[in-house]
């Protein structure tokens, strides 16, 4: 039946990963957006939450017992209400690893898998937006083709988390059975160049990079032989996860300078205009984490997910916009400024509607 | 976690759904045409229907009574797996409103009045009002709160109720009385009036009154003609000097001016309303979906869920926004309704959803009869009907704003003296 409860394990995963979100990510999130920087202590400690390891099968060295797309869901909804661009390089391990675990072949799993349940951190990437502005998943301008027993990659990436430290990234091209394809690409193939770091509007925490392939050759093993259009689907999953945690961040940030601020006698948060667009910043936050849960299950339990995914992913996309939008705008000229995070919320927020590949669940 | 409806929910769905596509699509459009007429046949049918099926299963009022009895103690089932009656009952009534909301409306049922005599009432009246209510004809129960001066602002109640001896004494106007009319005039049914017992001392000297079919000073003066669930007939009341039992009273006669309890435990109810009109609204709006993808489909045009932004036709943006605003109002009211179910309060969930349904379901219906062009704003096809239908779920039972301003209170921690 309908059922909206966490198990007990998920209560603990979420709340393990709040406390980290609030005690360490959320008070280095205002200096790494402003220095472009993420500490690698903070880095490390993630890692010791096991948040990686956890959603490898012990069979490969890890320890999961829960991992689904609902477990992590939640991990990228708590992440990244601490921050966006530390939750991204905390989870970009799983880029990977989420690829091979549900569409590497068993070689790959062996292969691959290990390299992420080691005790130090390892980066991980996927290489899926390419520079147009009306770049479409459905037409990939990368393209994978066989020459004998190889693959042979071409093309331009753009937005590659961490492609200078990932010793591997997951490549999506339009293929050569299927108009996305999936391939694992180890970091120092001849061929990669990876540009100058980007500047982004928002993310700015996180080191991305434009990556240009010109006839990479990879054997024919590179390639995931599973469905990489549900990676993708995973990917938005915990995009709009985190989406939804950047949400509840603006909201909560919002209600708490209402409450104090005053004006015209009374706080903010007592006039109507303010009170009543938090209340729909508020449904629309609950919202849009619903119809997310709803996605994650879908896939989970193979659902009519590529609805259900398509549906909340849209949504969400919208929803952080307004939210975080609405999050300056209750700060006014203070949320104008940069020693607020709405603004960086907001600047955050827009990227959702745009960028694949962030995350995967 | 759970997004699959149980199987018995699923029977319910398919149950009630045959009933909204075989006995109230036929006759939808003819019963909004001639206003104020007496859908007899179907009325019929429902009762002797709902008739083998009692408390916890019929529409509208006495599923959410007896889990607004319940509220505090998360009622189970007898096979000890928790209560899904709520749920049930706002997917039962998703299928009912998306055959004709106001038609839905109408059936014949205990409604507004009985949830609050199911709520609050002693066992003797539940054994007067309750008991037999399903036996002989068709039947309504309906609730009377609004008066020309107000609406939301319902501590304003100036209907009198005086005591006279063994009887109470009312007198002031009632509007906007949903099945008020039959309730006193077509049936033997009853009208739960609000009324004060002394203007001065505010909120808690209001309380509510079992009205019956047949009290001397009730008059219906008219039923409004409206611009949607023209089915259902909303009637203006009048009571001038009417006499009932003193027993008919709900609740304490007693004046209790620090606990507000008795006013609590009305607008407790409310919590309990608020997600089923809010399941009603969505199935109006899905009415509307459906049918522009149904048109959409006999011209060969697929909604591609996954297609690129930038490939998507207007079209595609358009439907995918209003079924996305529609499962998201669907999740806000199944949580609400799960919550009840669980026996935990639920007030701001229950507002979220009804502000959500109430406004998702205005603009799903309103691009409905847009995107379906000259069609869709004909009265030909039922499409125009439903936005005229969807309207009013924005307004009754707590408008978008007052349930707006119930989660703000919540969402800050703010009294009503805080925030208004």
């Amino acid at each position: 039946m309908i059922d909206f409860e966490l198990n007990e394990e998920q209560q603990l995963i979420v709340e393990t990963v709040r406390a980290f979100a609030a005690e360490v990510i959320r008070p280095a999130a205002h200096d790494a957006d402003e220095t472009q920087s993420i500490p690698q202590q903070l880095i490390d400690q993630a890692w010791e939450l096991g948040l990686v390891q956890g959603s490898i099968p012990e069979a490969y060295g890890g320890y999961a017992s829960q991992a689904s797309a609902l477990t992590g869901t939640l991990i990228a909804e708590g992440l990244a209400q601490g921050d966006l661009a530390i939750a991204a390089h905390i989870l970009a391990p799983r880029l990977v690893v989420d690829a091979v675990l549900n569409a590497g072949s068993e070689e790959q799993k062996k292969e691959i898998l290990p390299l992420y349940c080691k005790d130090r951190y390892v980066a991980g990437a996927a290489a899926v937006l390419e520079p147009r502005w009306d770049f479409s998943c459905n037409k990939m301008q990368t393209t994978a083709k066989c020459d004998g027993d190889d693959i042979v990659l071409n093309g331009e990436k753009c937005y590659v988390p961490l492609a200078k430290t990932a010793p591997y990234t997951v490549v999506y091209a339009r293929g050569t059975d299927a108009p996305i394809e999936a391939y694992l690409l180890p970091a120092g193939t001849p061929g990669i160049e990876i540009g100058e770091r980007e500047s982004l509007m928002g993310l700015r925490a996180l080191e991305t990079y434009p990556v240009t392939l010109t006839d990479v050759r990879l054997p024919a093993s590179a390639k995931l032989p599973g469905d990489a259009s549900a990676l993708l689907r995973r990917s938005r999953v915990a995009q709009s996860a985190m989406a939804v945690g950047v949400a509840r961040a603006s909201l909560d940030y919002s209600i708490e300078y209402a409450k104090e601020r005053e004006a015209f006698g009374v706080k903010i948060a007592q006039k109507q205009a303010i009170a009543f667009m938090l209340a729909e910043m508020a449904i629309e936050v609950d919202a849009a984490r619903l119809l997310n849960w709803e996605a994650a299950w879908s896939v989970d339990h193979d659902n009519d997910s590529s609805r259900k995914v398509a549906l909340a992913r849209g949504y969400t996309d919208n929803a952080v916009m307004m939210v975080t939008d609405n999050g300056v705008q209750v700060l006014g000229g203070h949320g104008f400024t940069r020693d607020h995070p709405v603004e960086m919320w907001a600047r955050n927020g827009r990227g959702f509607a745009v960028i694949e590949g962030l995350a995967s669940v | 976690m759970n997004f699959e409806l149980s199987k018995t929910a699923k029977q319910r769905q398919k149950l009630f759904h045959s009933v909204a596509e075989n006995m109230m699509r036929p006759i939808s459009h003819q019963y909004d045409e001639a206003e104020h007429t007496e859908p007899d046949d179907f009325f019929q049918a429902m009762w002797q229907a709902t008739k083998a099926n009692r408390m916890a299963e019929s529409p509208s009022g006495d599923a959410a009574a007896s889990n607004g009895a319940a509220a505090s103690n998360g009622k189970s089932a007898s096979n000890g797996k928790p209560s899904e009656a709520t749920l049930v009952t706002a997917v039962q009534i998703e299928e009912l409103s998306w055959g004709d909301c106001g038609l839905y409306l109408s059936i014949p049922n205990p409604g507004l009045g009985g949830a609050a005599v199911s709520a609050v009432g002693t066992p003797e009246q539940k054994q007067r009002y309750l008991k037999n209510f399903y036996d002989g004809e068709p039947k309504w129960g309906a609730m009377a709160i609004t008066e020309p001066h107000f609406g939301s602002d319902s501590k304003q109640v100036a209907t009198t109720a005086v005591r006279d001896g063994d009887d109470w004494v009312l007198n002031g106007t009632k509007i906007f009385c949903t099945a008020g009319q039959r309730a006193l005039e077509k049936s033997d049914g009853f009208v739960v009036v609000w009324a004060t017992l002394d203007k001065s001392k505010g909120r808690p000297a209001i309380k509510s009154f079992i009205v019956p079919a047949g009290t001397p000073g009730v008059t219906v003066d008219r039923v409004e003609d409206k611009m949607g669930i023209r089915a259902s007939d909303t009637a203006v009341i009048t009571l001038d000097n009417a006499r009932i039992p003193f027993d008919n009273i709900l609740g304490t006669p007693e004046i209790v001016e620090k606990g507000r309890a008795g006013f609590k435990g009305v607008m407790a109810t409310f919590d309990a309303t608020r997600p089923i009109v809010a399941a009603s609204a969505i199935g109006v709006g899905r009415a509307a979906l459906d049918f522009v993808k149904d048109k959409l489909a006999e011209d060969g045009i697929e909604i591609r869920y996954e297609a690129d932004r930038h490939d998507m036709t207007v079209l595609e943006h358009e439907v995918i926004d209003m079924e996305a605003q529609l499962q998201a109002a669907r999740l806000l009211t199944w949580r609400a309704c799960w919550m009840m179910d669980r026996g935990e309060r639920n007030s701001r969930e229950a507002s979220m959803a009804k502000a959500k349904a109430g406004l998702a379901v205005t603009k799903v219906t309103q691009k409905a009869v847009e995107i379906l062009g000259p069609l869709g704003y004909s009265c030909q096809w039922l499409v125009e009907k439903w936005m005229r239908d969807a309207k009013i779920n924005d307004i009754f039972e707590g408008t978008q704003q007052i349930n707006l301003m119930i989660v703000a209170r919540s969402v800050l921690g703010y009294s009503s003296s805080e925030l208004n």
